[in-house]
């Protein structure tokens, strides 16, 4: 999401974001809630058929996945040992097969489309008084600030190492001002561009 | 080229009455309608508040600010399509992940189809010199590029007024003046507020802003001579 996209005139790049993301849920699932070798199988096999026909080179996939493995060795080391190995490679199995199924479509689909789906889907919560705009613009943001969150992290992490600091509370402050600050500029940005209603 | 005008225009930011609070600016009258003006003065000086009142992003606490004609309190949206706005910091004003879809999200209220859309983003990466860079994230962009970028996305909605906070102080010798120049073709009227004199030369008019008023309002010459006795 992160500016992910790669480009591509695959028959999964041109499908419609919403159908996608249709597919997705009903890809995620039954792998979730019957996590069962046959099943996980299936659509292992339909996501192998879907990453090669997408033009996405396997190794941008896998770069995907790639920070799931420690979170997934320790859940798997502790079903393992609280429950069974099966079920500890039953749930590697589904969270694999859902995480790569989230990567193909991030991967294929870009945030516009995405968010244009996004609105799409929620109109009707227009009724209910949800503005399906606003909820997209929230997504936006939210994908947006992840990495200026991340360098200003950065930032105050090298203040504080140049001062030979390592107070925590030294470190919160300043990323706390500096992510309120930041929030102030982008909502006046925004505001700026029409977006103030 | 639209006609800003402010009449008898004083700010000064609500700080719960408190006592003693500052203006920030007092009892300002200007009709600006060169094509190009350059807004100088000090930290503090009260230029960035004078350059967010031209697009309604400030309410004047007394007085008026007319984009012509329409007042910037009472018809702000209707004002801010006339007025662009570029910040100092570029990070704050992207919004998308990468550069083509930040340029098309503002024109997501223009219901333009899509081809329409993707020509008019060509057309202001290219007048940037963004061109080739449309599917590239938009943090892995160079601090100059973002700059550039949250230009194209003013210019990509057509606005008659670009007004620009210090739209170099973050940016090397080589990205300044590269941003100076594009600013210095374009077509829109320019409102720059800078600390970098040399980016106001072929400038029409320059305002000096000192202490919340408007201390000196020439050409180029007189108006930056003054302001370099000003900070001696």
């Amino acid at each position: 999401m992160l500016g992910l996209y790669h480009p591509g005139t695959s028959v999964l790049h041109r499908t419609p974001a919403a159908l996608k993301l249709l597919v997705l849920a009903i890809v995620v699932l039954p792998v979730a809630v019957w996590p069962v070798v046959t099943v996980t199988s299936v659509v292992a096999a339909l996501l192998l058929v879907a990453t090669v026909t997408s033009q996405v080179p396997p190794r941008v996939v896998g770069s995907q996945l790639r920070p799931m493995v420690p979170i997934l060795a320790l859940a798997a080391l502790f079903q393992g040992l609280s429950g069974s190995w099966v079920g500890a490679g039953a749930l590697l199995a589904s969270v694999t097969t859902g995480v790569w199924a989230a990567a193909l479509v991030t991967l294929t689909t870009t945030t516009t489309d995405l968010l244009d789906a996004v609105v799409a889907v929620l109109r009707p919560a227009r009724r209910v008084g949800v503005d399906p705009e606003r909820v997209g613009l929230v997504l936006a943001l939210t994908i947006r600030t992840i990495p200026v969150l991340a360098g200003l992290v950065e930032e105050v992490r090298q203040a504080q190492a140049a001062r030979g600091s390592r107070s925590l509370r030294a470190f919160a402050v300043p990323v706390l001002l500096r992510t309120v600050r930041h929030a102030d500029r982008m909502s006046e940005a925004l505001a700026a561009r029409g977006l103030d209603d | 080229m639209a006609r800003i005008q402010l009449r008898g225009v004083s700010h000064r930011f609500d700080t719960a009455g408190a006592a003693g609070a500052d203006w920030v600016l007092r009892e300002v009258d200007l009709d600006l309608t060169q094509q190009r003006i350059g807004v100088v003065g000090g930290n503090g000086s009260g230029k960035s508040t004078l350059a967010r009142l031209l697009n309604g992003l400030v309410r004047p606490t007394a007085g008026t600010v007319l984009v012509d004609g329409h007042d910037t309190v009472r018809e702000g949206r209707r004002v801010r399509r006339t007025v662009g706005f570029v910040f100092t910091d570029p990070d704050a004003q992207i919004v998308m992940p990468t550069v083509a879809e930040d340029v098309a999200f503002s024109l997501r209220r223009r219901r333009l189809t899509r081809p329409q859309v993707a020509e008019a983003v060509a057309q202001a990466l290219a007048q940037v010199g963004l061109d080739g860079l449309g599917e590239r994230p938009a943090h892995l962009l160079s601090g100059g590029q973002k700059q550039l970028l949250a230009i194209a996305s003013v210019l990509a909605v057509q606005p008659q007024v670009l007004v620009c906070d210090e739209p170099t102080t973050l940016l090397d010798a080589r990205n300044s003046r590269r941003v100076a120049q594009l600013l210095a073709g374009l077509a829109q009227q320019v409102v720059l507020v800078t600390h970098d004199l040399d980016s106001l030369t072929g400038f029409d008019r320059v305002l000096v802003v000192d202490g919340g008023r408007v201390v000196a309002d020439d050409s180029p010459g007189p108006a930056l001579a003054w302001y370099r006795r000003l900070v001696q």
